[in-house]
């Protein structure tokens, strides 16, 4: 399941854009291969952000990967409730499953990420 | 890189959507699509599950010097086990550390020695290295199949398609009957912290079995339920707290270490390491902090490098992060507040006794 009105980054995390906000959170592959995720780990509102740098990490009862920001920014918002419930991004990532959110501090790099159809045929 | 197993029952698991992991040279389900780890735990817990567990090795034991190669390399008191019973025991080196640990049942005509997977060829080569006269020692691995029910509904699922009766089987007793349509012979032993059975059937007979079960109400249920649940109840494991690096006493294992049974190997080192302490010892974990701590993360007392996490995760039943890990005696009471590196983050812990959780029917 890849949303048409989403856009996605080569580390597997989704971008909806909001304005100058950025949603962060991670694709249907990437929780569909993690499995059930146990932890997350998040960075904190106030927060600067680096497209392309490690911003945080999730866990699944197997596995760790790290979360990479998409676009650069600092950040609003954090989804508290992931962080008790981590399982949420298994079950509804889209929506549900957001992680954070960002205003942007160079909106082209959202403007570079990959379409759904450019995300959708790199996983092929 | 050696080829990766498959079990008999690999096309029942795709079936069911498993997400399927090498463990011990074996493909084997991780977990289920309509389930997933957290809800695979909970039915044992709950329930009943049911885990395919061929992958573990088994060896029969026979002849006039059986009992004796058996005692002597194994820490349980093997005269004593009584005629289809189970006991658990750890197979030391000189040195104390260990080769493996293992169930040992005592049937009619032999013994069978039921050993990790991963340790089937050395387990076997360490054996037959001890083997002398009269030690008939055979690998049965690939004779019979092996299928793990386990959970406080155990029973009642087991005996809707079994003709034994199952309340002469107590805990760690063996019996023989017919389940599904298949001789088995019916172990009360687990790895879960809770009642129920481990079945060795000819294995023309494991997709019937396996599909009986399921039918009867059991919950399929994958490796990473079985490590989180026997991690609840602190059953060590291979590769984690049972190494060669690692001896009974110090993995908190000395109860199963019978010292007045006569010589066996290791007793020796076993005996001074009772006498004088050792210098680790493995603990619980519970995480302040969350975080997942994690094999090999740094255990810290203070400023004083503490020890090693063997094993750790999220604990379904209590809702929380805990771990075994090996510390210096001196950070090993109960309540001491330790650190965990994880990955470079140091994370709030303190000791708790074990087990993090007490299987009912020990309660």
């Amino acid at each position: 399941m890849i949303p048409e009105t989403l856009k996605y980054s080569e580390h597997h995390e989704w971008v909806r854009k909001e304005a100058d906000t950025a949603v962060v959170g991670i694709s249907d592959f990437a929780q569909e291969q993690l499995g059930e995720v146990v932890y997350i780990d998040l960075p904190q509102v106030g927060d600067t952000l680096t497209a392309g740098e490690v911003m945080g990490s999730v866990e699944s009862v197997k596995s760790i990967s790290d979360l990479y920001a998409p676009v650069s920014g600092t950040v609003t918002e954090v989804n508290d409730a992931l962080l008790d419930e981590p399982a949420k991004i298994n079950e509804d990532t889209y929506n549900a499953g957001w992680m954070l959110k960002v205003t942007m501090s160079a909106p082209a790099e959202y403007d570079a990420l990959l379409t759904a159809a450019e995300y959708e045929a790199k996983l092929d | 890189m050696a080829e990766t197993r498959r079990t008999r029952l690999y096309e029942e698991h795709l079936a069911r959507g498993a997400r399927m992991t090498n463990f011990a040279g074996w493909e084997l389900p991780l977990s289920y699509a309509d389930t997933g780890p957290t809800a695979e735990h909970r039915a044992v817990r709950e329930a009943a599950g049911l885990f395919d567990i061929d992958h573990m090795g088994r060896y029969a034991i026979a002849g006039a010097g059986a009992e004796r190669f058996l005692n002597g390399v194994l820490t349980a008191d093997v005269p004593r086990v009584p005629l289809m019973r189970a006991r658990y025991a750890l197979l030391p080196y000189d040195d104390g550390g260990m080769v493996d640990d293992a169930f040992l049942y005592r049937l009619e005509d032999a013994w069978w020695l039921i050993v990790n997977g991963a340790n089937r060829d050395k387990d076997l080569r360490w054996l037959r290295a001890h083997a002398g006269a009269e030690v008939e020692l055979r690998e049965i691995t690939e004779e019979t199949y092996l299928l793990a029910l386990q959970g406080p509904a155990a029973r009642a699922t087991l005996a809707r398609v079994t003709d034994a009766d199952l309340h002469a089987v107590p805990f760690h007793a063996l019996a023989r009957g017919t389940v599904a349509g298949a001789p088995t012979l019916i172990a009360a032993t687990g790895y879960a912290g809770e009642y129920g059975y481990e079945l060795y059937f000819p294995p023309e007979h494991a997709v019937a079995v396996w599909r009986a079960l399921l039918a009867a109400g059991a919950v399929p249920a994958g490796l990473a339920a079985r490590d989180s649940l026997r991690l609840e109840a602190a059953l060590p494991l291979y590769g984690h707290e049972i190494a060669a690096e690692i001896d009974p006493i110090t993995a908190g294992l000395e109860k199963f270490v019978r010292f007045d049974k006569g010589p066996f190997i290791g007793r020796d080192r076993l005996l001074k390491r009772v006498l004088e302490g050792t210098t680790r010892r493995l603990v619980g974990l519970e995480m302040l902090d969350a975080a997942v701590p994690r094999e090999g993360f740094a255990v810290w007392h203070g400023e004083q490098a503490a020890g090693v996490v063997t094993s750790g995760g999220k604990s379904p039943t209590l809702d929380r992060f805990i771990a075994l890990a090996l510390v210096t005696p001196a950070a090993a009471a109960p309540d001491t507040p330790l650190t965990v590196d994880v990955r470079g983050t140091p994370k709030r812990a303190k000791v708790v006794p074990l087990p993090f959780y007490t299987p009912a029917y020990r309660r």
